[in-house]
């Protein structure tokens, strides 16, 4: 599989994430659950295409974040995020 | 513009009104967005094509353009045995529509409060981002210096080659190296191979400067870059990078 040699990384993520968010999370700051990486979820490791995404840390691949896009429902899951700081614009 | 208003994004209908080819495996389509609201240098967009059975692909395109109304400009290489590149290549015409979403990404964008001298490295189509970047900075009265470093195969592959060339030669323009992987000419005043420190040395800012550099181009391309600007004192949180995907030609 392609996929696991050369992921791509959160910024393909942007529009799938958008459906979800008020604000553009790409640029959030996601803190690893696993190894404490700090890092904007831009930076995350992006493995699927379509309707279900992971999202791993670069450091040690744990997953941060998952989504699942049914069209009618939207799952996140983010068990391997300790958590997540959005900035957000003022008006 | 503020980000923030727009969302959630909704799939809207672009009319394709002009096609312009760039090199013999790359376009551009200039896209009518009716409501666009205008973007960020460095922000994308989702294309979504749907078969008649109800099949659909979708695919993330960088805006080349910098903003000019309702008009978007990408910049397609075709991807041999692709699914959606050729189709955009050789099959889409001009007043097609294509369902599109955006703007997207708050990440891999520029804009002019940023400030910091700035430091492009492209890898072939990677490129597209960072000219809506050299696009909206020209139009700027006190653009921040900025430098490209941009990886093609060969001379042939390298895309806005005129308009590239054209900005370097005005005031305040940014100064370009290119290098070529594949092909050494006899006569060539940009560098030769993939991009390396040496390469990164001659055309990059002292780290001291506080350069913001952004990095686009394939994922391998990407991550040797990156790990390269690191490793010569760059810090890490002024680097931005966004991967293509897995071409490994540059
Ligand atoms: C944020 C973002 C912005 C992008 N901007 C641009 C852009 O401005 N211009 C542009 O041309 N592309 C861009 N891409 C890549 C684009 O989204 C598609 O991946 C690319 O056009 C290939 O799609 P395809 O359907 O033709 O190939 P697919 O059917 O997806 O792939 C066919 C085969 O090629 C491989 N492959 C997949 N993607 C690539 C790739 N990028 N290069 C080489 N091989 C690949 C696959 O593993 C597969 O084996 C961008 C990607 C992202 C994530
Ligand atoms: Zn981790």
């Amino acid at each position: 599989m392609t996929d696991v040699v050369h992921p791509l990384d959160g910024n393909a993520a942007a529009g799938p994430l958008s459906r979800l968010f008020a604000s553009d999370v790409t640029g959030a700051v996601v803190v690893c659950g696993e190894c404490g990486r700090e890092g904007a979820l831009a930076t995350l490791a992006l493995y699927g295409r379509g309707t279900g995404l992971v999202l791993r840390c670069p450091t040690c691949e744990t997953v941060n974040l998952r989504l699942l896009d049914t069209g009618r429902t939207i799952h996140l899951d983010l068990r391997g995020c300790l958590r997540m700081s959005v900035r957000v614009a003022l008006d | 513009m503020t980000s923030a208003a727009l969302l959630p994004l909704r799939w809207r209908t672009a009319t394709v009104i002009a096609r312009r080819p760039e090199t013999p495996h790359v376009a551009t389509l200039v896209l009518d967005v009716p409501g666009w609201p205008g973007h960020k240098a460095g922000q994308h967009v989702d294309l979504r094509l749907t078969a008649a059975d109800g099949y659909e692909a979708q695919r993330s395109y960088s805006i080349a353009s910098a903003n000019d109304g309702t008009a978007v400009a990408i910049t397609v290489e075709r991807v041999a045995d692709g699914e959606v590149s050729p189709f955009l290549l050789d099959d889409v015409r001009v007043s097609d529509d294509l369902e599109l979403r955006g703007p997207i990404g708050g990440y891999f964008v520029w804009s002019l409060e940023d400030g910091n001298p700035l430091l492009l490295i492209a890898g072939g189509s990677g490129v597209a981002p960072m000219m809506s970047i050299l696009r909206a900075r020209a139009q700027a009265l006190k653009p921040p210096a900025a430098r490209l470093l941009y990886s093609s195969r060969d001379q042939a592959s390298i895309i806005y080659r005129d308009e590239l060339d054209g900005m370097t030669a005005a005031t305040d323009g940014p100064r370009i190296l290119y290098t070529l992987t594949r092909e050494r000419p006899v006569v060539w005043s940009g560098a030769l191979g993939r991009v390396d420190r040496v390469m990164l040395e001659r055309i990059g800012f002292p780290p001291t400067d506080d350069p913001l550099a952004y990095v686009c181009g394939p994922t391998p391309f990407v991550e040797q870059v990156a790990a390269d600007l690191v490793a010569l004192g760059y810090a890490e949180e002024r680097i931005r990078t966004e991967r293509f995907g897995p071409t490994g030609a540059n």
